[in-house]
């Protein structure tokens, strides 16, 4: 049982982004009962979990690099949607003229070239924070002004369509396989992600590095490093969230590819539980935070709000959620709560007359408390 | 003692002025290269009046930020809020009910609006700032576009007037070819401008308020131990930054004379560029206000050179980012020169007399 509780505990921060999205769900159901329902076509699974999954695919790739980022750098990357356009641009001007029969190889070479294009950006990005020491809102903001052009140029001021069978199939459906591809790719990116946080002292090191830099530094871990090396992680999650939304708009289109997204990315980790101010942070949460931002724009969208509206409302959405979980809020709750357990337990002690359950009816209440 | 004294006679800027000193030097550097390259456009009076007749809601914006990020927070809400309150106001003042009294009322009570509202919940409630101002953009933005979605012109006369009102400086002007002197115009926000660096100037820099907002920005629990109230300190400043919002929406209606959706778009990103320019960091408790216009007016000059090389218009943004770059980079390695202590910079024997005088008494006696 302690193990149990202890294990609760620790997903305590994922309360909050769960239950929205319970919520979310259940208005769902509330308006259709069949939210659920999944549908074959062509050998693929279509409805609303899997349109979710797919269409969420790329802000949760970024979102698991600006945790990173974060958590490391108490500030965070706004310029990630414009690297994603700028390598992305590179991806399909590679593939456009390695001349001859797409092949599966060109793709992966292509995204290889894309990824190291990212691990540059990301080292600009870097370098700044890390050793000249600039808040990162305010490093990457030159990209953020300057990116989209740069993209533009690169692709030559037209927007390259990518007509070749491969990239059709990594942006929908690969024939046989009933998931869509972007949803796989996320995945195999979260079990990347997953591995190298397990097997390597990354968490620990970024943690301490955001905890306490100069404290990081005395126990032998040298935070500019660390804080470069989050950039760098940032710079290919960004090439490979470019790399999907390209594959999936099928045109490479450099004003409006993943516009904007790095306010639902810092929005996602908000929502993921991680404070903005560096430290602990939960992958996990991120991803769900994610998601549940996903699952948001569509239920608005399938509660046929006005689309005009729509931002209106998820702005009014994300401030009771943020002020459901300030951290006012929740002492008060707690508070509020202790008091209606103090009065069931006395409660419970004049109906029984007796100290030995009384005794039991608190501790009950207490291990409830620390679920 | 004696010579212990005349050893020491240099008296360290703070980081504040530091930063106000080096942003002012590259204005001017800029401004000259400017007039070098480009005599013709660029020696008018003229041109450097455009500066701030057609860019008055920046200035605005960027003074109200600059409390907020003096304060150690941040405000991304307030492009969207200026860009409302156009619309807003357009839309009054189109109906025929609303008077330009009215609008201007409109403009403030939206403006102090969204300034409670983000005030309240990061002061009180203690919510990251960038959630909450990025839930306010996207609500000013939401009811923007609910309002109204096309372009509307306000053709009321006695707004139309305000909006073509000029005033003429007699004295500054140029010839034109036909030898006729056409003097030097400035607009109404121009004045709006300078009001408010010269009153905000004061606020920051003598009033009770702004020595408040300098300590909270600088550390929040040294702060609170000195006695001042954070959360009320906090609150002010961003109910500031929202009126200043809600002003800047205003000068932006006088300015163009229309509500569109696209006003004052990207006005946040730009205001934190120039309050970078200017000197002021993001970290909070570091800056001087008057930065905040010496920055805007680098970044306005950028874009203005940028413009008369007549570079191609995707080589501008990329251009303007390297010079932020560089701009960053230099300010960076200044700071950590100055943190390594190689570097000092001394007053001129000028400033030096006008130390206070207990503090040359603490010396005597040290």
């Amino acid at each position: 049982m302690p193990r149990i509780k202890r294990h609760l505990n620790n997903m305590s921060h994922l309360f909050l982004p769960l239950s929205v999205l319970v919520v979310l769900i259940i208005i769902n159901l509330i308006k259709g009962a069949d939210y659920f329902k999944i549908t074959m076509v062509n050998g693929a699974f279509y409805g609303n979990i899997p349109n979710i999954l797919f269409g969420a695919s790329e802000l949760v790739i970024l979102s698991i690099g600006m945790t990173l980022v974060t958590a490391a750098s108490r500030g965070q990357d706004i310029s990630i949607g414009e690297i994603g356009a700028i390598t992305s641009a590179i991806f399909v001007q590679y593939v456009l003229r390695a001349g001859g029969d797409v092949t599966i190889w060109t793709v992966l070479v292509g995204f290889l070239i894309s990824c190291v294009a990212g691990l540059f950006i990301g080292a600009f990005n870097g370098t700044l924070v890390s050793f000249f020491k600039v808040q990162p809102m305010v490093a990457t903001l030159i990209l953020f002004l300057g990116g989209r052009s740069i993209a533009f140029i690169i692709d030559g001021k037209v927007s390259p369509i990518l007509a070749n069978e491969i990239s059709n199939r990594i942006g929908t459906v690969i024939p046989g396989v009933p998931i869509q591809t972007p949803i796989i790719l996320t995945a195999v990116f979260i079990a990347v992600f997953a591995v190298v946080l397990k097997t390597t002292n990354l968490r620990l090191y970024v943690e301490a590095v955001g905890i306490n830099p100069s404290a990081a530094r005395l126990n032998g871990i040298d935070p500019k490093k660390i804080i470069f090396l989050t950039f760098l992680l940032m710079g290919v999650c960004s090439a490979v969230a470019g790399f999907i939304a390209v594959n999936k708009a099928g045109r490479h289109d450099s004003v409006n590819l993943l516009k904007f997204i790095m306010m639902d990315a810092i929005l996602a980790v908000a929502l993921g539980g991680n404070s903005l101010g560096g430290g602990k942070f939960s992958i996990t949460g991120s991803i769900i935070g994610a998601y549940t931002i996903e699952v948001l724009n569509r239920t608005l969208l399938r509660l046929e709000v006005n689309p005009e509206a729509i931002k209106a409302f998820k702005a009014v959405f994300i401030i009771i959620l943020m002020v459901m979980a300030s951290p006012v809020v929740s002492v008060f709750a707690g508070k509020v709560l202790d008091k209606a357990k103090m009065i069931v337990a006395r409660y419970s002690v004049r109906q029984t007359d007796g100290l030995n359950k009384a005794a039991v009816s608190i501790t009950d209440t207490t291990g409830k408390k620390e679920e | 003692m004696g010579p212990l004294n005349s050893i020491r006679p240099k008296t360290r800027l703070s980081n504040s002025n530091l930063l106000f000193m080096i942003a002012g030097i590259i204005f001017v550097l800029m401004y000259g290269f400017a007039l070098i390259s480009y005599p013709g456009s660029f020696m008018q009076f003229q041109t450097f009046f455009d500066l701030f007749n057609l860019n008055a809601a920046l200035f605005i914006v960027t003074l109200g930020l600059c409390v907020v990020m003096i304060g150690g927070g941040i405000d991304i809400s307030v492009g969207a809020v200026c860009g409302l309150v156009t619309m807003a106001c357009a839309m009054l003042l189109e109906s025929g009910v609303g008077n330009v009294w009215g609008a201007l009322f409109l403009a403030l009570g939206i403006g102090l609006a969204f300034g409670f509202m983000h005030g309240y919940l990061i002061a009180y409630l203690e919510i990251q700032p960038f959630i909450i101002t990025l839930a306010g953009m996207f609500l000013a933005q939401g009811l923007l576009t609910t309002l109204h979605k096309e372009p509307l012109n306000v053709t009321m006369p006695a707004f139309v007037r305000l909006r073509n009102f000029t005033i003429e400086i007699p004295w500054l002007g140029t010839e034109n070819r036909l030898g006729v002197f056409i003097p030097c115009e400035i607009k109404p926000g121009v004045i709006v401008v300078l009001v408010l660096v010269l009153l905000y100037a004061i606020l920051m820099k003598w009033s009770r308020f702004g020595r408040n907002v300098y300590a909270v920005g600088g550390n929040p629990q040294s702060a609170r131990m000195l006695g001042i109230n954070v959360k009320k300190t906090i609150f002010f400043s961003y109910v500031i930054c929202g009126l200043t919002a809600g002003i800047s929406g205003f000068v932006f209606l006088m300015t163009t004379g229309a509500g569109n959706i696209g006003n004052g778009a990207l006005f946040e990103m730009k205001a934190i560029a120039s309050n970078v320019m200017g000197g002021i960091l993001l970290n909070g408790g570091v800056g001087n206000l008057l930065g905040a216009p010496i920055g805007t007016m680098t970044l306005l000059t950028i874009n203005e050179l940028i413009r008369a090389a007549g570079v191609q218009s995707n080589l501008q943004a990329i251009v303007s980012g390297l010079l932020l770059y560089l701009f960053i980079v230099l300010q960076s390695i200044v700071m950590s020169l100055r943190g390594r202590s190689k570097f000092r910079l001394a007053l001129p024997s000028w400033l030096k007399s006008q130390q206070p005088s207990g503090e040359k008494k603490a010396e005597n006696q040290g």
